[in-house]
């Protein structure tokens, strides 16, 4: 038998057909090549908390070669003088290892925590932007839903993150968090007890805090960012209204070759981001804070900033402690374990509550600018505010320390904030929404302002405006209709500027050549003469 | 991914291409592929005008700068991993910028890479506007009955044909539950841990009671377990003190650490007045030394920052204050419950000691504190 001869250029196309041939892949394969993505940089934002998670998968593996969850206790013998001979849980010695002995250990370090702040950051910077757009809206609900979980699960996993070095300041964490279990009413102290294994600290937390670490709640994240992003794929994104627009299309850039390739150079520059920052900015400098004891902390302990907000909350409640019988609720339980649950659970509501109060039960694929639905805007500007003034209430003794405020003045001002800067800022944000809608209706009914002031016959000045659309008899604009997107305001939106010429030092493109009236033709040097007093 | 079949044969009557025609353009096979997928491209042009121009010649200059730098800047990050000396040393030596150098190189690297690849996509592919049709809203009616009908056909197999036999019922239903529970019990049951268990029990004693030292009264110790005397504090200072016994600064005992007050006299009178007016505090008191839970009883912090001024404990936690002369209740801050005090002695060598424990419960609050 003769043996055939092994055609290389015939092999890719040989591959894809017996893929096919077992698969049926050719269809669905060029669906996904051919699908269409609207594109704003406002759809990036999600983006970057997937690049980060990305981050975290990979620097977390790193870091678990080194940790050790025990807290069996150790005598420090390593290359950090100030702790050598301190008595310490192995956990917290192997975080001193893997950043003074491990080479790039620290950097590793600071890469996963940054890039976990990021993560959080991107998540709630992306929920605003869900938010205020109005893109949560049917048939996306559950999309929402599944972002606010993962912000839970997010901030649970900063937290058991946080508290793996078992050092000063997250031991003081762990113990803040058994207090907030304790708080429960009627199960508390069993609740405090299983998870600790028994009284605080007892010796299993940093074990079990580790297996949730980097197993159920990494595994949770990943379940939920992959129905996530399979529901965005399957409904399609949602898209600004524009030219073209409408709520039964898709209109943008092919998902090959652009789309993804720029998606490709958005992950290096966030991988880079995170990487300067842990290169250039030290975080949470556990070396500092010591092992964990019970009798010391310093001041100006903080959580992250995501666990912030429970923080402040926890500090600006007043002290009322409700008893019933010989039993008692202490005030802890309000702001973080009422609180809490009441943040989360509200938030993944709202799509349906306000479509009841709004009776819209129609599909919604084109966003809403944040000013055509004042009321929306106002909602978000609410919960905005809160959370801001719990975050930074989370920080008052510092704000206190450093701008040489009393400390009690920044907890009432905080307890009063709280009350007083939500509803004042609904009002504000809606009548901000409202005169931006009333500015863009002027333009649209007059034109834009064009700079040029004229006088009158009668003394009069008034400004010329440029009308957007045609004039009537009178040379009077007619009035065009409101459309919910972008009205150009300035007169080089129109047309009225040439554009810029290209290159930064020198110009690449010739400008173009300026036309030429016929009727008009420009003044030539030679025929110009200079002027002179006429003596 | 469009859940959109366009395999069927009316389908591929419609198209206006031959695709098997060898004469066909790869992008008219690609734009046939596009009219499957119900996409209809309006726009697909380069953003340069003519072939090589100059603008287009500079943007693909700078891309390839670029990559360069990222190439380089990661050459310059694995020599900075491999030779630059990072171990820890006391005072500043070169190590301390190992880091700073491996997350700049590091970074710059990405960075380029990323811009370049942008600027690649962004500039040199061609501009492109694209509308893809949305399929939105719900099945065709007849699918939905089909799918409802079916699932109540099987509902009705299963829950149908036991509702009929009811037996089954009664079985399935003893069966279902115990094995449920069975199920979960493992799971839980070997979390459960009694926070009553133990003699004393201990959500309500710490380590100066007297059970820890063979049912004699505690010493006050240092950190290093050395005890301590009354002249030990001068007037106006404090010093945190641990149940002295073995292991008793530890963290076995993390509600022991106490937080020992030398008084100046007249504010000593006033604790002693609000002390002996107070039912369990009476007594605890010596001389002008008065000595508290140092465990928030708020979070359970340690309320450590003492203002001798105001006479004072402060929390750094969550800020609550404690007013020492009147029995350290708080007048500050989110804490509903006074500091506990200790009931201080001095034994025959003159060293303090725990007369008893705290009679007040230590620590954070909860639902059943007596």
């Amino acid at each position: 038998m003769k043996r055939r001869k092994v055609d290389l250029a015939q092999a890719p196309a040989t591959i894809a057909r017996g893929t096919d041939e077992r698969f049926q892949a050719a269809t669905p394969l060029r669906a996904l090549l051919n699908k269409v993505f609207p594109d704003h940089w406002s759809f990036l934002l999600g983006e970057i908390a997937l690049f980060s998670f990305i981050i975290l998968l990979l620097t977390g593996v790193f870091l678990t070669l080194f940790f050790d969850p025990s807290m069996k206790e150790v005598a420090y013998e390593g290359a950090y003088p100030a702790l050598r001979g301190t008595e310490m849980s192995a956990a917290y010695e192997s975080s001193l290892h893997l950043s003074f002995e491990v080479r790039g250990g620290l950097f590793m370090r600071q890469m996963h925590h940054w890039a976990a702040l990021l993560f959080m950051a991107s998540i709630v910077v992306h929920m605003a932007r869900i938010f205020f757009t109005g893109a949560y809206r049917k048939p996306r609900e559950v999309n929402w839903v599944i972002g606010i979980i993962l912000f839970l699960l997010g901030f649970f996993a900063g937290f058991t993150g946080y508290s793996l070095p078992d050092d000063g300041l997250s031991g003081t964490g762990l113990r803040i968090a058994s207090a907030i279990m304790l708080s429960i009413p009627v199960v508390g102290t069993w609740l405090s007890a299983a998870v600790f294994g028994g009284e605080f600290p007892g010796h299993l937390i940093i074990g079990r805090f580790y297996i949730a670490h980097v197993l159920l709640i990494p595994g949770g994240l990943l379940a939920l960012i992959s129905i996530h992003l399979a529901l965005v794929f399957k409904q399609k994104h949602t898209q600004w209204p524009g030219p073209m627009r409408t709520n039964t299309n898709v209109v943008g850039e092919r998902m090959f070759p652009r789309y993804a390739l720029k998606q490709g150079g958005f992950f290096m520059a966030c991988f880079g981001t995170v990487a300067l920052l842990a290169g250039l900015f030290q975080i949470n400098p556990i070396w500092l804070f010591g092992p964990y004891r019970a009798s010391e902390v310093s001041s100006a302990s903080q959580p992250d900033w995501y666990v912030m907000f429970m923080d402040g909350l926890v500090r600006l409640m007043p002290n009322w402690q409700i008893y019933i019988g010989d039993y008692s609720i202490p005030p802890l339980f309000w702001p973080a374990v009422v609180g809490l649950g009441t943040l989360f659970t509200l938030p993944m509501l709202w799509p349906w509550l306000e479509a009841r109060k709004s009776g819209d039960k129609r599909i919604h694929n084109l966003l809403e600018r944040p000013r055509d639905n004042p009321e929306r805007v106002g909602i978000g500007a609410m919960a905005l505010t809160f959370f801001l003034v719990a975050t930074i209430s989370g920080a008052n003794d510092v704000i206190a320390d450093k701008f040489h405020i009393s400390l009690n003045a920044m907890t009432w001002a905080g307890r009063l904030g709280l009350i007083i800067g939500p509803p004042l800022m609904y009002w504000l944000a809606v009548r901000v929404c409202l005169g931006l809608q009333q500015h863009d209706r002027e333009v649209l009914a007059h034109g834009v302002e064009t700079g040029i002031i004229r006088r009158l016959p009668n003394g009069q000045f008034v400004e010329v405006h440029q009308p957007l659309g045609p004039v009537d008899d009178h040379g009077h604009p007619e009035p065009l209709p409101y459309g919910g997107w972008v009205v150009p305001k300035k007169m080089n939106r129109v047309g009225a500027l040439a554009p810029a010429i290209k290159g930064f030092f020198y110009p690449v493109e010739k400008p173009a050549e300026a036309p030429v009236s016929p009727g008009m033709p420009p003044v030539s040097g030679d025929e110009r003469e200079e002027i002179t007093s006429g003596r | 991914m469009t859940s959109v079949q366009h395999d069927s044969e009316a389908d591929r009557q419609a198209s206006t291409v031959d695709v098997f025609d060898p004469k066909v353009s790869r992008f008219d096979i690609v734009k046939e592929g596009l009219r499957r997928d119900e996409i209809e491209i309006i726009t697909y042009e380069s953003q340069f005008q003519g072939t090589n121009s100059k603008a287009e010649k500079r943007v693909v200059r700078n891309i390839a700068f670029l990559f360069i730098i990222s190439g380089l800047a990661a050459l310059a990050f694995l020599g900075f991993y491999i030779w630059w000396p990072w171990r820890f040393e006391l005072g500043h030596t070169m190590g301390d910028y190992y880091t700073p150098a491996l997350g700049l190189t590091l970074g710059i690297s990405l960075f380029a890479l990323g811009f370049a690849i942008l600027a690649w996509a962004k500039k040199l592919l061609p501009h492109e506007v694209s509308i893809q049709k949305r399929h939105d809203g719900a099945s065709p009616t007849d699918e939905q009955l089909i799918t409802g009908q079916t699932a109540m056909f099987v509902a009705d197999e299963l829950a149908g044909g036991v509702q009929r036999r009811p037996l089954l019922k009664g079985a399935i239903g003893l069966a279902a539950a115990p094995l449920g529970i069975a199920a979960a019990a493992p799971l839980i049951g070997g979390l459960i841990e009694n926070p009553h268990k133990g003699d004393p029990p201990p959500l309500f004693s710490t380590g100066f009671n007297p059970v820890h030292n063979n049912g004699n009264p505690v010493r006050l110790a240092r950190e290093d377990g050395t005890p301590i005397r009354p002249e030990d504090i001068s007037t106006g200072g404090q010093a945190t003190v641990f149940p002295g016994i073995p292991g008793g600064a530890t963290n076995e005992f993390a509600d022991s650490p106490t937080l020992l007050i030398h008084l100046r006299p007249d504010d000593a009178e006033e604790t002693r007045r609000n002390a002996e007016a107070d039912r369990r505090n009476r007594g605890s008191m010596y001389g002008d030394y008065v000595a508290y839970s140092k465990i928030c009883t708020h979070a359970g912090c340690p309320a450590s920052l003492y203002e001798q001024q105001t006479n004072r404990l402060l929390c750094p936690c969550h800020q609550s204050q404690f007013l020492i002369t009147r029995n350290a209740q708080p007048v500050f801050g989110p804490a509903s419950r006074r500091l506990p005090m200790l009931p201080l002695g001095v034994d025959d060598e003159g060293y303090f000691v725990a007369k008893s424990d705290f009679k007040d419960t230590v620590g954070p609050d909860f639902w059943e504190r007596p």
